[in-house]
């Protein structure tokens, strides 16, 4: 042992820091810098520090379940800031919007994952050495190991080894002897390998998931019905990229959306009625450009496969088709409108920009109502079932300037009223109506007339390229391997002696050891013992008055019987 | 497809009997715990097996060549006939039989496994529990546990019934998967066990106090019926081995919801509530497991963690559900 070793080992064995102060110093002295880094990697790869950091790591992931996630819904984030106008800027300071990409838990699960290195790697090393190495010699005195038993036999020397020899190997021990008269063997070291496989594939699977968070992207699109959509970025409403994606890492593959079907509860009472059943899209897919059109199917839990990457079905909604005709009679809208549901009976608001109308822009803001009925209490227009069974669009409408040529983006679903005049009604009221498919409604003031054509449907789709993900579960698969072995493996080294006596009795010796706790360990050696030596004498009598007692056989579930026999008080 | 009424609501009178079972069976557990219940002959003070097992044959005073068996049963009297657990345990069984044939019929009246909202994961949930108990006691004598298995349950029924139901239909969309069957069967099987291994640590806490308490020379006043159990340590080794087998489980539970996760959502992981709530779980029972190998963690302070453990064990199977909105919004309530 170096001196350093020998200094560095002191704090950590007080864990206290070491006192400066001159007349200590002569007793201890002071740490190098190498060695107190020396002893910080100690401390940080002990059991107790490793336990602390994963106590701490379920602690701090609790926070992203009652605060509102950017990653998960910006917009309840949003709403939470308006709610907590005090509290909210404190949380963002912490970073409590994003807790898993947040500096602090990151600090806590690479601490651990750095104490795991420190500790897996000289353990790997260990075990590597112990899977060469050969069970260690039987140790001078067998009655000192933790389970023990002797008995005498008739048989050689030779028989007894020979046959315990035979009984460990069944038991799948791996058995050496180092001299004439004892045996060694040991098993379990697969529990071991086991827990080293789980930490290590955890470690994999952190590292597979940082670099699929580097080539991986995913983008959301809404398809309407009929439409064709390619993966190209500006097919996407929103997309995120890897550091390391291009656009020209896209595979070129297009699709046509051919139809939607949507299947509701209609026999259900209370709150299963209407209840989503069934959505399934139709799709035409171009896997490559010239390569011939496949039909194929995507749904809820079956995702379209399609070039390496995976397109799923993650919403859907309705698209009425609108006409807006300007004051001059112009067609300056046209075309389905993808509205957004905002009730489980698929009531959805939706807006229309005609920026080309005249004389003023028109924008016109509109809700729909699948099923309309009159709500018996309020007299109100509202949606009752999620289907369209009785389609209906509730029409507000806006003129003015609609903000979109000062070069921000806005959103399609929203309109900027800042701007803009709510159209009135002769009653000096904002004017709304309600109307069906295939009817018109005249604007007051002359300001144009827009009609319901009908309604289809449209998708929103999640697309995905992540070709991590599959390695992902490898490791995960490895881990789940690695810590079943690593629980239910024992670990156990047992030895055998004999010792001839006068009188051709033959001494047998066992002795037991087991790394884990193993309350089945005394009856693996009982029974190891039974095997080896199965004619029993007793020591003091002749030879030839063995007892004819037959050995209770081991593994049996009902051991009353010979708890009977067992003088009270003893022998456990 | 549709619903069939009637076997709903025979479904619903066999949740009805299966808790007066429980019930009867709950008394007599409790009877035989308080130490009141009838014995048919009457036996000796039961010895902890498994512990310092050091085995001598042919020794002095052994006598003959039969060498003594170990029993890692935890902790019965080995020659004490008890006929009212013996009564509780067969009701146990009546109880489970009505009480996996109103499963059954649940999920025959809508042709799926029945296991769609927080009324049917409740019943569903409670039943695995039970048949987890019943088949552990054919490896362990565990019947002192009746009476905090049964309890909990009974009171799950009695929720599931008078706060979670929900009428039988068919499934959402995002359900429609083999999926559900692989990640929440295991998930069920995985809970029962920490619920078994929760009521163990629990009386690992008080018999450890109690032995403290004896120790110090100051004999515990209230709780007489904690001597018939066995020592602190048998319900320690015994509870760990419940957590072993539930842990690999549990870490099975994520990897099929992962994936299937992957396959309905697009992510494998979304950190949606219960996702965080299963993840929390996962880690605290880690620390339990790295807890018992840490010298200075074992014992009392790795059964509390297992406890906390377990809180987040309850939380994520009621409180999520309830009062959190995410991905896995299937509960039906509220």
């Amino acid at each position: 042992m170096s001196v350093d070793d020998e200094i560095e080992l002191r704090p950590g064995q007080k864990g206290k820091m070491p006192r400066l102060d001159a007349q200590r110093d002569v007793a201890q002295p002071k740490l190098s810098p190498l060695g107190w880094l020396r002893w910080m990697w100690r401390q940080l790869t002990s059991m107790r520090t490793a336990l602390i950091l994963l106590m701490l790591l379920a602690f701090a992931a609790v926070p992203g379940s009652l605060i509102p996630q950017t990653r998960i819904d910006p917009s309840k984030v949003s709403t939470f800031l308006e709610d907590h106008p005090d509290l909210g800027p404190w949380v963002r300071r912490l970073d409590g919007f994003d807790v898993y990409g947040s500096p602090w838990f990151s600090a806590i699960y690479l601490l651990l994952f750095i104490s795991l290195i420190g500790c897996v790697v000289p353990r790997t090393r260990q075990q590597y050495r112990a899977l060469r190495a050969k069970p260690p010699r039987a140790p001078r005195r067998l009655e000192r190991m933790p389970v023990h038993a002797t008995t005498h036999t008739a048989a050689s020397s030779a028989e007894v080894l020979a046959a315990a020899r035979k009984a460990l190997r069944r038991k799948r021990y791996r058995v050496h002897a180092h001299d004439g008269d004892t045996l060694s063997a040991d098993r379990g070291l697969l529990s071991e390998t086991g827990n080293l496989v789980f930490h290590l594939s955890l470690l994999g699977l952190l590292a597979t998931m940082a670099i699929g968070s580097f080539i991986s992207y995913s983008g959301q699109s809404v398809v309407v019905v009929g439409d064709k959509w390619s993966n190209t970025l500006p097919q996407y409403d929103s997309f995120t990229g890897g550091r390391a994606v291009g656009s020209d890492d896209l595979a070129p593959y297009s699709f046509t959306l051919k139809s939607f079907d949507a299947d509701f509860d209609k026999v259900s009472t209370g709150n299963q009625f209407g209840a989503a059943r069934d959505f399934e899209g139709k799709l035409e897919v171009i896997e490559k450009p010239g390569a011939t059109p496949v039909e194929r199917t995507i749904k809820v839990n079956d995702p379209l496969d399609v070039n390496g990457s995976r397109v799923f079905l993650v919403g859907n909604g309705y698209a009425p088709k609108i006409t807006v005709r300007d004051g001059e009679g112009n067609v300056v809208a046209s075309g389905a409108v993808p509205f957004l549901s905002t009730d489980s009976n698929y009531t959805s608001t939706g807006v229309v920009k005609a920026a080309d109308a005249k004389p003023k822009q028109l924008g016109l803001m509109a809700v729909f109502l699948p099923t309309a009925s009159t709500d018996p209490d309020t007299g109100a227009e509202i949606s009752v079932f999620p289907d369209d069974d009785n389609p209906k669009l509730q029409l507000y409408a806006f003129t003015g300037d609609l903000g979109l040529d000062d070069g921000v983006g806005r959103s399609v679903y929203v309109l900027d009223t800042s701007r803009l005049t709510a159209i009135k009604g002769s009653d000096g009221k904002q004017f709304t109506k309600t109307i069906g498919v295939g009817e018109s409604v005249k604007l007051p003031g002359g300001n144009g007339t827009v009609t319901f054509d009908g309604v289809t449907r449209y998708v929103a789709l999640d697309v995905r390229y992540d070709p991590t993900k599959i390695y992902v579960l490898v490791f995960a698969l490895a881990a789940l391997c690695g810590v079943t072995a690593s629980l239910f493996v024992r670990r156990r080294r047992v030895w055998f002696r004999v010792t001839p006596s006068a009188g051709g009795i033959t001494a047998v010796g066992i002795g037991g050891l087991s790394r884990t706790e193993d309350t089945q360990l005394a009856e693996e050696v009982r029974s190891l013992l039974m095997a080896a030596v199965p004619d029993r004498v007793d020591p003091a009598d002749p030879v030839d008055s063995v007892e004819e007692k037959a050995p209770e056989t081991a593994g049996g579930t009902n051991d009353e019987p010979a708890r009977r026999h067992e003088p009270p008080g003893e022998g456990v | 497809m549709g619903v069939n009424e009637n076997l709903a609501h025979l479904s619903n009178n066999l949740i009805y009997s299966a808790m007066a079972a429980y019930a009867v069976a709950l008394i007599a557990f409790a009877i035989d715990l308080s130490g009141r219940g009838r014995v048919a002959s009457p036996g000796v003070r039961q010895q902890e097996f498994g512990e310092g097992s050091v085995l001598t044959l042919n020794g002095p005073g052994a006598g003959g060549t039969e060498l003594p068996r170990t029993s890692l049963a935890a902790g019965d009297t080995s020659s004490e006939k008890r006929q009212t657990v013996a009564i509780a345990v067969m009701v146990t069984w009546v109880a489970l039989a009505l009480h996996i044939g109103a499963v059954v019929c649940r999920g025959l009246s809508v042709d799926r496994v029945p296991w769609g909202n927080m009324y049917e994961f409740s019943i569903s949930g409670s039943v695995v529990v039970t048949a987890v108990y019943l088949i552990a006691l054919w490896r362990a004598d565990l019947r002192f546990l009746g009476t905090f298995v049964i309890g909990p349950v009974l009171l799950t029924l009695g929720l599931a019934i008078a706060v979670f139901y929900t009428d039988a239909a068919q499934l959402v969309p995002a359900l429609q998967s083999t999926w559900l069957v692989v990640h929440v069967s295991v998930a069920f099987v995985a809970s029962a066990l920490f619920v078994l291994g929760f009521s163990l640590t629990v009386l690992q806490l008080v018999q450890d106090r109690r032995e403290a308490l004896a120790a110090a020379g100051k004999p515990p006043l209230r709780g007489a019926f904690m001597e018939k159990l066995p020592s602190a340590g048998v319900l320690d080794r015994t509870s760990y081995r419940l957590y072993a087998v539930a842990f690999p489980l549990w870490t099975f539970t994520l990897i099929a919801g992962a994936i299937w996760a992957e396959k309905s959502w697009g992510r494998y992981w979304n950190w949606d509530p219960k996702e965080i709530w299963s993840f929390v779980i996962w880690v605290a029972y880690a620390s339990y497991l790295h807890a018992r190998a840490t010298r200075g963690w074992d014992g009392r302070r790795a059964a509390y963690l297992a406890c906390v453990a377990f809180f987040c064990l309850m939380f994520n199977w009621f409180g999520v559900n309830i009062f959190f909105s995410g991905l896995h919004s299937y509960a039906g309530v509220g």
